[in-house]
């Protein structure tokens, strides 16, 4: 069962073509060779141990690699037709909500200039419009006013996923958005995730060295090693029948965290 | 591999070439010009570039102006040098008695410290050295008695982080008396990013002493190019370059200290890094 | 705003045993003067050791050290410096005629190099190792190294001695009879090169370190997290960058107040502006050891009071101060 059967109706949002991302001051590629495509509305997730070129693949997609980076290959972006533009086309949240936001400006204000800045409302209208996103990620309202400081990470991560969907991003690119919180937050997180992709039926980059958790969330699965895509399908196809003995040893890594579930997982 | 690294960067390279030019100035000072630099050389203020045995002119008392630059270049150094070593080493005593005895020892000190810090610096030395007379040596002690704070909450913040090291409790176990243990095992340690700030030690102490002499506060059997200053605003309208010079001396000095420093300090830093 | 009361009182306790140890460093100054201001006055107006014998009694001076602490410390509370012998006059009347020349040349200084400093500072930092960001922070260096009374004396030589745009001294033309707004413009055409003079020196002090400020800043995660959001460069940095690095700037606003009052000797020497720093020379000239040791005290507590208010902006820039000292 490919990609294609599973859903006919979905083209790509994004093609991935022959990606190779070196960065300065190290001899070998970060990713290499890197070809995928994201398809409208799925949920897609990059597995893969520590270093193996997720974020760096996740960064490339949005755009926001370093000066010192090298990059070849294509991105394309037959979804929308055009060249995608970060904040408005792409939402991206980061893995640690701490480091996510300034610390001397209040959350409110936060979300809000991503709101005036892509679709063009004055600070007024804004600010209007970023209290009802604070609410939509079940932040209670005096939140608006109040500083990074003053938040859990759980907060400070719902005040970045409300910052990253802000302008409706056609993509949303999650890279280990729970890894630094606590495991009962980190299940909050992702539903909350899941709900506001389905609510405003955007496309889910969901990137997590958890097999179990991408597992719950996704339609297809893509796992990489040492920067290259190793194997990808759907995920019962991933999980049920995985065809890497590395894909295998991952999966066994988690015997014993409730299997059942892994396997219901997908919609 | 360091002192490649250090080549590297230009401006710290030109530092360190105007640095060592103004060191043989000092030193080459009493052969180039035997005698006494405040004694009467010639007619007054003969133009610069017009007479060969004075190439830079006369000054308003016909003393020999290249002659009072390669002598002040010597007070600069030696005054810029030792009111820095000196700030330093007092700053490192307080900051280290203060960081490593804690309580109320260190709640004095930083006081003290906080009461240096409010009395404008400039004004301190200007009263000691008034109070005291004009010395060389009194210079270099109030302006080490205006600088030595900065040094002093840098060792002590070090010495914080150093105390509760293992080392230290084992000197502790050792039966080692504190401030053999605070002076011999902590303080070395502490003492790399409190002579970061040599150089800008230097230099302030270069400007502190230039502006004491320029007001009259200079000792007054040494030429300094604060004193040339001054001397020279007299004839202000009429030979402006007298006054002119030796602020450039000084603009050289200070800025050659300050590069060469910030060289030095990123040189260091990069090899801490990789080490 | 609860915040910054609670860090008001407490550095308020603080201020007042740094003055203590002030007043009482500044008391054993004036014991190591050599001489006494009896000498002092002898000197100047003459007189015989009867005369000398009957002052030294009528003013104190032959009690012991502690007795003439004690004396001293009673008469400052009642704000009383003494009396300058140069002056022929109370110490206090004097510092109080100067303060507002000083806090006007400082005010006018502080403002341009902040201002200024900052502005070019952020263009520096804007894009780091760009070639406005090496020509600006070599250009502040080189700044930062020119003695602040030689660069009076530039000022000087070409705007009041060569194109005579401005006058070469003075706070205002002397018997003008200007008053209302034809004196403020006359007393701000006497201040454009003092309060340049003075401020540019610490305008490169502004500019360097919102340049590594912001340098630093950049470097911070949060910064990708903008750009992820598709934040406008020049919004990032002007409202995040800069605004972060601004904080310690403001720290070293009131810091600095303390060196701006001593650099301030030498400029109000250069161009006689008759304020505090400009008194201090004329003290050190008479040898009037009290008078400034006056001066010494009155800048202190200015230095205090300024730090105070920048403790309170600093509190109101930054959220987090207070925030960790709430549960302590
Ligand atoms: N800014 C950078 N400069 C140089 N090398 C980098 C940089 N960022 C990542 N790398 C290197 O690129 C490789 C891939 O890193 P990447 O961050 O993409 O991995 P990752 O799969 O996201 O890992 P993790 O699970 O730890 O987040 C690693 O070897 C890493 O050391
Ligand atoms: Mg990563």
């Amino acid at each position: 069962m490919s990609a294609a059967e599973l859903s006919p109706s979905r083209s790509p949002l994004l093609s991935v073509r022959g990606l190779t991302v070196a960065y300065r001051g190290s001899d070998a590629s970060a990713i290499r060779d890197v070809s995928i495509d994201v398809l409208t509305g799925e949920c897609l997730a990059v597995i893969g141990e520590s270093g193996s070129g997720k974020s760096t693949l996740a960064l490339a997609v949005a755009g926001l690699l370093p000066a010192s980076a090298r990059t070849t290959g294509h991105l394309e972006w037959p979804g929308l037709g055009r060249a995608a533009l970060g904040g408005s086309d792409i939402g991206f949240i980061f893995q640690d909500p701490a480091a996510s936001l300034d610390p001397v400006m209040s959350v409110g204000r936060q979300v809000a200039e991503v709101v005036r800045t892509h679709l063009g409302l004055g600070w007024r209208e804004a600010y209007g419009e970023a209290a009802e996103l604070l609410a939509r990620v079940k932040l209670p309202e005096r939140t608006f006013d109040a500083y990074p400081h003053q938040l859990s990470g759980g907060q400070k991560q719902r005040v970045a996923i409300a910052a990253a969907i802000a302008a409706r991003p056609r993509l949303l690119i999650a890279d280990e958005a729970t890894s630094a919180l606590d495991t009962i937050v980190q299940a909050e997180i992702v539903a909350l995730i899941a709900r506001l992709v389905a609510e405003d039926a955007m496309t889910l980059l969901f990137i997590s060295h958890d097999i179990a958790l991408a597992a719950q969330i996704a339609d297809r699965i893509a796992v990489f090693r040492d920067g290259q895509l190793l194997e990808l399908g759907t995920t019962a196809e991933v999980i049920g029948h995985p065809r890497h003995d590395y894909t295998r040893m991952l999966l066994s890594s988690h015997i014993g965290l409730d299997v059942a579930p892994m396997l219901a997982a997908p919609r | 591999m360091s002192l490649r690294r250090f080549t590297r960067t230009p401006e710290a390279v030109a530092g360190v070439v105007v640095l060592a030019l103004l060191a043989i100035m000092a030193l080459a000072a009493p052969f180039l010009f035997p005698g006494d630099p405040q004694s009467i050389a010639g007619p007054a203020l003969v133009r610069p570039f017009q007479d060969w045995a004075f190439p830079l002119g006369t000054d308003r008392l016909g003393r020999d102006v290249l002659a009072e630059l390669f002598h002040g270049a010597r007070t600069s150094l030696a005054v810029g040098l030792a009111a820095a070593a000196a700030s330093l080493a007092i700053g490192t005593i307080v900051g280290t008695l203060a960081g490593f005895a804690g309580g109320i020892v260190d709640e004095i000190l930083m006081r003290i410290t906080d009461a240096f810090q409010t009395v404008p610096g400039f004004l301190l030395a200007l009263a000691f050295v008034s109070v005291v007379g004009p010395s060389l040596g009194v210079v270099v002690i109030a302006i080490a008695l205006s600088a030595w704070t900065g040094p002093a909450r840098v060792a002590r913040a070090e010495v914080l982080s150093i105390r509760e090291r293992d080392y230290v409790a084992s000197a502790r176990v050792a039966g080692m008396h504190p401030l053999a243990i605070a002076f011999r095992e902590v303080m070395p340690n502490a003492l790399p990013p409190v002579l970061a700030l040599s150089s800008v030690m230097v230099a302030g102490a270069i400007l502190t002493e230039a502006a004491l002499s320029f007001l009259g506060l200079g000792d007054p059997n040494r030429v300094t190019w604060g004193g040339m200053i001054a001397e020279g605003r007299a004839v202000l309208r009429t030979a402006p370059f007298l006054s002119i010079a030796p602020g450039v001396m000084l603009v050289f000095t200070v800025l050659g200290v300050y590069l060469a420093g910030e060289g030095i300090v990123e040189n260091s830093a990069v090899k801490r890094g990789l080490a | 705003m609860n915040r910054a009361l609670r860090l008001l009182r407490r550095r308020l306790v603080g201020s007042v045993f740094v003055l203590l140890i002030v007043v009482v460093g500044t008391f054993f100054l004036l014991e190591a003067a050599p001489g006494d201001a009896v000498d002092a006055y002898i000197g100047s107006i003459g007189g015989d050791a009867g005369l000398a014998e009957l002052l030294r009694q009528r003013w104190g001076l032959d009690q012991s050290t502690g007795t003439r602490l004690a004396a001293y410390l009673w008469a400052l509370l009642h704000l009383d410096l003494g009396h300058s012998v140069a002056f022929s006059r109370p110490i206090r009347d004097i510092l109080l005629e100067r303060l507002p020349n000083t806090l006007l040349l400082m005010g006018s200084a502080t403002a341009l190099s902040f201002f200024l400093g900052s502005a070019l500072g952020i263009v520096a930092g804007a894009r780091p190792g760009s070639f406005r960001d090496r020509f600006l922070s070599i250009g502040s260096l080189a700044l930062y190294a020119v003695p602040g009374f030689w660069l009076a004396l530039v000022l000087v030589i070409v705007f009041a001695v060569d194109l005579r745009w401005f006058p070469i001294a003075g706070i205002e033309t002397i018997a003008s009879g200007k008053t209302g707004l034809a004196r403020a413009a006359d007393i701000i055409h006497h201040l454009v090169l003092p309060v340049t003079a003075l401020g540019f020196i610490y305008l490169a002090l502004y500019l360097r370190m919102m340049r590594a400020g912001m340098a630093e800043v950049w470097r911070q995660d949060f910064v990708l997290a903008l750009r992820a959001r598709g934040i406008p460069r020049r919004r990032i940095v002007l409202a995040h960058v800069a605004r972060n690095a601004l904080l310690p700037l403001v720290t070293m606003l009131g810091l600095q107040s303390a060196q701006m009052l001593g650099g301030s000797v030498v400029i109000e020497s250069v161009f006689s502006v008759p304020g505090l720093g400009r008194l201090a020379q004329e003290a050190v000239t008479a040898r009037d050891t009290p008078l400034l040791l006056g001066i010494i005290l009155i800048s202190a507590v200015l230095v205090v009071v300024i730090n105070l208010l920048v403790d309170l902006a600093y509190a109101f820039l930054d959220p987090r101060v207070g925030a960790s000292e709430a549960g302590a």
